[in-house]
């Protein structure tokens, strides 16, 4: 955090910074989610550039105080280009001992620590397993900005004459929360404030009480003797245009839309519900109006063969889940592969294996993706790097996928699902055509002629007369899809579906590097980890070293310069959040000695660590 | 197009035969399957549609009976094991103008398809599903399959099976399917109007096919088969008719008593305490369900057919009420929609 002393508004100081970090963090009732997208709203209002992380339990209700039950809320912002929610934290609102506990190891030396002193009884106490009210340490004081409010108190107080009960009363204290800390870094109130009126149009008493408890917080900032300072961040310089801030998953579900839209060819989402992908199932089922039809199925391999199913009959199958589901999914998509057909497979990545950590980030699915299924069974698989791209990478599924009649993984994250950005809305007729042509040409038809450019087969929508056929999972004969178990054939048939993958390659754009062409380093990504590498990568390139970065959409093919890319640089540097995939395909395709940065620990990859690990490799600059 | 006519064209089908629905695929079961008798029966029946060729799909799973579509000169999907419901909803859901015949067998239907088989009934999708029961797995050359009865002997079951088997009638009625009814491979009239009525339904019409494997489980519907026993066995169900049954010199009827079905002599009791057959009665059907040799007569004909929702009607209309309320999506609108700001 970079300030710059500014001169005095109003009653006190207001400081410039370029860039927050800030972390809301309390129990998983205590509606953290809520606060942190409406300082998020507040923010983008205010100009600013931001990155969200969203951090929640698995359990739904986990139990009161206890420190897997706490819920945070993460974000970004700032006058200069974020590309990630922020390593270390400026401000940290700790609304009970828990969250303290929890999340205290992230503040800076020296940062702000907001907590409810009402929280912090005996029972609250215990729970966090602390002996004594880590408030009275005086050593919280002197490393912290300590800042001890009785929002519970305040909150109670803002609302006394409400004919509402304590409970309704309690659950109001997070706007409080928000209220001082908007006050603290000058966001606007207008966004909460309509969203109030929105959210509790039917509740006239609770608009009422969030409104002034969200009122009180912000005026006990500007009131309250112990705040002798708060903070202005300037909007940012971003692209002209009109924004709108989106996560991940509802950037997938809107691509899928587009490609409806572009292709005229209705969408067959097929899903069961699992975390973190079920909202992309909830968003679609809201959009009727588009002609998409959702199917919450009964099981993970039914969604996904609901979804071939679709396909077989001229629709556009997708299906989306997380590790776990795309485990069950395995032999469905080997039968679009084999029948080729088109299928979209959404995957986002958890940690896992198993059950793992469900609500937390993790990209080892990569190889699952790639071999994750019997015999030779190739597929395209992409992967978005930031919330808002996985609107274009939805769309490029659907298109990749009819265009070459097989199946399409894209790799998104729960860090991408969740996360949201400020995108700028992009005028949907510069999207790419979406071409799709079903055969009804009856003269010389087969069920397995190609396209001499695409190799794909010819899509025939059933209905079409006179060009009943039979397709399946056997293997067949090239060009006339009649069953054959000749082993030439056979081989013949496995080259076939792996060149046709493989010839995706055409539809990849020259790769884009960010530094110089050649030089000592070039860090290779793919997925959420974009704006983690390419922070460091800047820093370290503004630190005046050799160090360039790509970042790779397309993992199957991959890019057709990617070869000669990688031998410009002296050494390369692939940062995962796995124990090491990528880099283990780069060595194996290109005999390349690149290594690894991993870390599996649910959670995006600090950017801190990864230019530790650029400096480590390439040294002192010379 | 609505579901109600599914694989209607606008145009009426041309005068089809027999021979237009067979393909040009070699037929690959062994000599003497009872799939053969099948396989004719519902080429035969193709013409009686009514339905275009082009609009009739026929879906399978994986085993002896999967093979199905390659034989039939429609559009065909030979899926993999257990799935072709999922499928078959799938396609139904995007294309409720197709008629959807989906072929499969005890182990694939009722062993690793179960679940996909109890929603698909469940949801009322409308599809027509014709189960071949052979009680065995014939194409992994003969282990036990969950029709098959307790301590049955096979390959992989060298002491006897140790589980009961699974009653697919019961099965079907319990999902809250709408139609069910059993037939009988050897029985080809009786066949030809049980797959008519099926495949008329709306909904899902769900017929059982007692079919025999003469490899692997030969005459394990022999009850049904041999002439004598068939005419001490067979009760064929008709719509407001008595359950009566047996020879014409032995007339059986199954009546209830109290809460339990009870055969008695025909001529012993009047006719006001006669058992007649409702197939709008799910509650009887049920009970008709748990009937079989040797202590009481094997119903063949149809159990159940009652009318409820169809899971993509409903799915459609609410699309249409979409569309009809706030008229067709618009990608361009709802990337602007809600909460955005402007930037330069």
């Amino acid at each position: 955090m970079s300030e710059t002393a500014a001169p005095a508004t109003g009653t006190k100081a207001r400081r410039e910074l370029d860039r927050a970090v800030i972390r809301f963090a309390g129990d998983s009732g205590d509606g953290m989610q809520l606060t942190g997208e409406q300082f998020t709203t507040e923010s983008a209002w205010a100009g600013n550039d931001l990155a969200t992380l969203p951090n929640f339990p698995a359990e739904i209700r986990a139990p009161a105080g206890t420190l897997f039950g706490v819920s945070s809320f993460q974000l970004q912002f700032g006058s200069l280009r974020v590309y990630t929610p922020g390593d270390r934290l400026d401000c940290l609102v700790a609304m009970n001992p828990a969250a303290l506990k929890v999340h205290l190891r992230d503040l800076k030396t020296g940062g702000l620590l907001i907590v409810n002193t009402a929280a912090y009884d005996k029972r609250n106490l215990d729970k966090a397993g602390y002996n004594a009210n880590p408030l009275d340490d005086p050593a919280l004081a002197e490393r912290y900005r300590l800042h001890k409010v009785d929002m519970t108190g305040l909150t109670y107080e803002a609302i006394k004459d409400l004919p509402l009960n304590t409970k309704e009363k309690d659950r109001t204290k997070n706007f409080f929360a928000l209220g001082l800390v908007s006050w603290i870094y000058t966001r606007p109130l207008e966004p909460t404030l309509d969203w109030i009126g929105k959210k509790f149009a039917k509740n006239p008493q609770f608009a009422e009480a969030n409104t002034r408890v969200l009122k009180a917080g912000h005026a006990y900032g500007e009131t309250a003797e112990i705040f002798s300072e708060h903070y202005q961040i300037e909007p940012a310089e971003m692209a002209a245009g009109v924004y709108r801030a989106m996560t991940g998953n509802r950037a997938l579900a809107w691509g899928l839309l587009a490609a409806a839209e572009r292709s005229k060819v209705p969408i067959v989402y097929g899903a069961y519900p699992i975390t973190p992908a079920s909202s992309i199932l909830e968003e679609l089922a809201m959009h009727k109006r588009f002609r998409i039809r959702t199917i919450q199925a009964e099981d993970e391999i039914a969604a996904a063969t609901a979804a071939i199913g679709a396909s077989f009959g001229g629709a556009i199958g997708v299906t989306g889940s997380s590790g776990p589901g795309i485990a069950l999914k395995g032999e469905a998509i080997g039968l679009a592969v084999t029948a080729e057909l088109p299928l979209v497979i959404f995957d986002i990545q958890r940690g896992g294996p198993s059950t793992g950590l469900p609500t937390k980030t993790e990209q080892a699915d990569l190889m699952q993706a790639l071999y994750g299924r019997n015999s030779e069974s190739p597929v395209v698989v992409l992967a978005p790097a930031t919330p808002g791209d996985c609107f274009y990478v939805a769309y490029e599924a659907v298109r990749i996928a009819a265009k070459y009649m097989c199946p399409v993984f894209v790799l998104s994250d729960g860090f991408l699902a969740n996360g949201s950005e400020p995108w700028l809305i992009p005028d949907p007729e510069t999207l790419p055509p979406i071409d799709i042509h079903f055969r009804t040409e009856k003269e010389g038809f087969f069920p397995y002629l190609r396209d001499p450019a695409t190799l794909s087969r010819p899509w025939v929508r059933p209905g079409t007369p006179g060009l009943e056929h039979r397709i399946g999972g056997i293997e067949k004969q090239d060009v006339t899809g009649n069953i054959s178990y000749d082993p030439d054939n056979h081989d013949h048939m496995v080259r076939m579906r792996a060149e046709k993958v493989r010839r995706v390659a055409q539809e990849i754009p020259p790769t884009t590097i960010n530094g110089p062409a050649t030089g000592d380093l070039l860090v290779v990504g793919w997925g959420g980890t974009y704006g983690s590498i390419t922070a460091a990568v800047e820093r370290a390139q503004s630190d005046g070293r050799s160090v360039a970065s790509i970042h790779l959409r397309h993992l199957n093919p991959l890019p057709p310069d990617l070869g000669h890319i990688l031998r410009e640089y002296r050494k390369v540097l692939v940062p995962e959040i796995n124990s090491g995939q990528l880099v283990r395909v780069l060595r194996a395709e290109y005999l390349v000695d690149a290594v690894g940065f991993n870390r599996v620990r649910g959670l995006p990859l600090a950017s801190e660590e990864i230019y530790e690990a650029i400096i480590q490799l390439i040294g002192s600059p010379a | 197009m609505s579901a109600q006519g599914a694989g209607a064209a606008a145009t009426p089908a041309p005068k089809y035969t027999k021979k237009d629905f067979e393909s040009d695929q070699d037929v690959r079961w062994c000599p003497g399957c009872g799939d053969y008798a099948i396989l004719s029966a519902v080429q035969k029946s193709m013409p009686d549609l009514g339905i275009p060729r082009e609009n009739i799909v026929f879906i399978s799973g994986i085993g002896c009976s999967s093979r199905f579509p390659y034989y039939m000169n429609t559009y065909g999907f030979h899926t993999i094991h257990g799935r072709a419901p999922a499928i078959a909803t799938g396609l139904r859901v995007a294309r409720p103008d197709l008629k959807v015949f989906l072929v499969t067998g005890d182990g694939d239907g009722l062993s690793i398809g179960g679940n996909h088989m109890l929603h698909v009934l469940r949801r009322n999708v409308n599809i027509t599903i014709l189960l071949f029961n052979n009680r065995i797995y014939g194409l992994t050359k003969g282990q036990y399959s969950p029709t098959s009865e307790l301590g049955k002997v096979t390959k992989s079951t060298p002491m006897g099976s140790a589980d009961r088997p699974v009653n697919p009638l019961a099965f079907a009625l319990g999902c809250g399917a709408t139609f069910v009814a059993r037939t009988v491979d050897r029985n080809i009239a009786h066949m030809d109007e049980m797959l008519k009525r099926a495949a008329g339904h709306r909904g899902t019409g769900f017929l059982e096919i007692l079919q025999n494997c003469n490899v692997y489980n030969d005459l394990a519907w022999n009850v049904m088969y041999d002439k004598e026993s068939r005419a001490l066995h067979e009760l064929r169900l008709q719509h407001g008719k008595p359950l009566i049954f047996g020879p014409p010199d032995a007339r059986k009827a199954v009546i209830m008593d109290g809460v339990l079905p009870k055969v008695v002599d025909a001529g012993s009791v009047p006719e006001s305490a006669l058992w007649i057959h409702d197939e709008r009665n799910v509650n009887a059907a049920k009970l008709l369900a748990g009937l079989f040799a040797p202590d009481f007569p094997v119903p063949i004909g149809v159990l159940e057919e009652i009318e409820a929702p169809i899971y993509e009607d409903v799915m459609l209309q609410q699309e249409q009420r979409a569309i009809s309320e706030r008229g067709p999506g618009s990608i361009a609108k709802l990337l602007t929609s809600g909460d955005t700001w402007k930037i330069g």
